[in-house]
């Protein structure tokens, strides 16, 4: 399967345009890490379950294409902050076909 | 051997250590053995630890505890390590938030991903208010008799202790993001109920952004998400309650190397930090080509072992051996031993 073409900007505003697998069972998360768009340690650092929020992000397009929130990812968001209307956790957004040309911005991180 | 972390991989070290006939005992500042396992997600299925084709993170831990029960290790559950002092002859003491001292000649940090602490909002000024009119949680509820008082948050503790301060406070305000409560439905619908009798003064879709006061804080500015001009809030004390978040705490500053928000160690060789007679395994170390798995943690735990051994009796010889054919010498007494019989003979 094909790669699609996805954008990150990065906590210090700057635009990535990436690669991003469909076929490698990846979420968003694991795809700013994989690429290295926020030191280590300040993503994905429950490694994925939902269980911080340090991989939350804005997102700017395809919002129609996303999968539901779950509790856990609802419930996780409500203590996190700088949330916004558009906020999600990257880890629950798996990279699928659909979101090609994709456009998202990483939250700020809190310690 | 003093362990810090009671998570898998310290359980386990405690496993290794007793092979070497090295006495353990475990701090955790969590109540309960297991680490993250037990603490988060106990009931979720973990499917590569070797052998186990799919097992309960909370039947791990029950199966660790069963295997190093022979080992008998001491626990200082509920403390958190504060601070690590090296005396003269090359030994440690690691003092507990609670006073506890714990005297080593080796110490083990198997904190995963360090200790649970609570969220703190991201408001520039927060830290010069707590202790003087900010705090992260409640100990002495009398502490707000006749007091007014605003909660942030939108989870259950947030929900319940609006809830429990509405008759102790002289005013009680709960500031949310949203419209919506996640908390469970009686508190939720308790909340809304005190709200209409004014007990409780409900103020959602807003953040608080700002705090006031000259010594102690005297206000908090809320923000509605709205927009519209923030409002400035009397009162005597600000409780944000948004749950925990694992920090590397008190660890950061016992002078060991910090990479990437994990303990720098000198790769596979021992898992030794910068401060010899300090180890650290599990998902808290870092070398190149660290993978955070229970599995790796269980083998630097096997590793460090060795290392930790020769540290304490370096003038012992030893050498590893299976435990199939030394068996398992419990300093309970108990032994375990593979059964001696000839099972093949050669004419």
């Amino acid at each position: 399967m094909a790669d699609i073409k996805i954008t990150i900007v990065d906590r210090e505003g700057v635009a990535h345009q990436v690669d991003a697998p469909t076929d490698m069972n990846m979420n968003l998360m694991e795809v700013v890490r994989s690429y290295q768009l926020a030191p280590e340690g300040t993503m994905g650092i429950c490694g994925g379950m939902a269980m911080c929020a340090s991989c939350q992000c804005y997102i700017k397009s395809h919002q129609d294409q996303l999968p539901e929130m779950s509790f856990e990812e609802e419930d996780m968001l409500d203590q996190a902050f700088f949330v916004e209307n558009d906020s999600r956790l990257g880890c629950q957004i798996p990279i699928k076909p659909e979101l090609e040309g994709l456009r998202v911005e990483l939250a700020p991180f809190q310690d | 051997m003093l362990i810090i972390g009671a998570g898998p991989t310290g359980l386990f070290a405690v496993f290794e250590a007793g092979l070497l006939k090295l006495k353990c005992h475990l701090i955790d500042a969590l109540p309960q053995p297991g680490g993250q396992c037990s603490e988060i997600y106990p009931k979720k299925p973990i499917y590569d630890i070797p052998a186990y084709p799919e097992i309960l993170a909370g039947d791990l831990v029950d199966k660790l505890m069963e295997q190093i029960r022979p080992f008998e290790p001491g626990f200082t559950l509920g403390e958190r390590a504060e601070t690590l002092d090296k005396l003269e002859d090359g030994t440690f003491i690691v003092t507990t938030n609670k006073g506890t001292k714990h005297h080593a000649k080796v110490v083990v940090i198997a904190g995963g991903l360090g200790s649970f602490e609570p969220r703190k909002p991201p408001i520039a000024n927060i830290a010069q208010y707590e202790d003087h009119g900010v705090t992260y949680m409640i100990r002495e509820p009398e502490d707000y008799r006749d007091k007014k008082v605003v909660i942030a948050g939108g989870g259950d503790s947030a929900l319940d202790w609006a809830i429990f301060l509405a008759d102790v406070a002289s005013e009680v305000s709960l500031v949310h993001r949203r419209n919506e409560f996640r908390g469970a439905l009686d508190s939720v619908e308790k909340v809304s109920e005190l709200s209409k009798l004014g007990k409780i003064n409900l103020i959602t879709e807003a953040e608080v952004t700002g705090l006031e006061g000259q010594n102690h804080l005297e206000a908090v500015v809320i923000s509605s998400k709205n927009g519209g001009e923030p409002i400035v809030k009397e009162t005597d004390y600000f409780i944000p309650l948004f749950g925990l978040s694992p920090k590397l705490g008190p660890l950061g500053s016992w002078g060991l190397e910090i990479e990437k928000n994990a303990i720098k160690v000198d790769n596979s060789y021992d898992y030794q930090t910068n401060i010899p007679g300090v180890y650290a395994i599990g998902d808290i170390n870092t070398y190149p080509g660290k993978l955070k798995l229970i599995l790796c943690g269980f083998h630097e735990a096997a590793v460090m072992c060795q290392s930790a051994y020769q540290r304490i009796f370096p003038d012992k010889k030893y050498v590893m051996k299976y435990t199939t054919v030394a068996g398992v010498n419990g300093f309970d007494g108990s032994k375990k031993e593979a059964k001696k019989e000839v099972v093949k003979s050669i004419n």
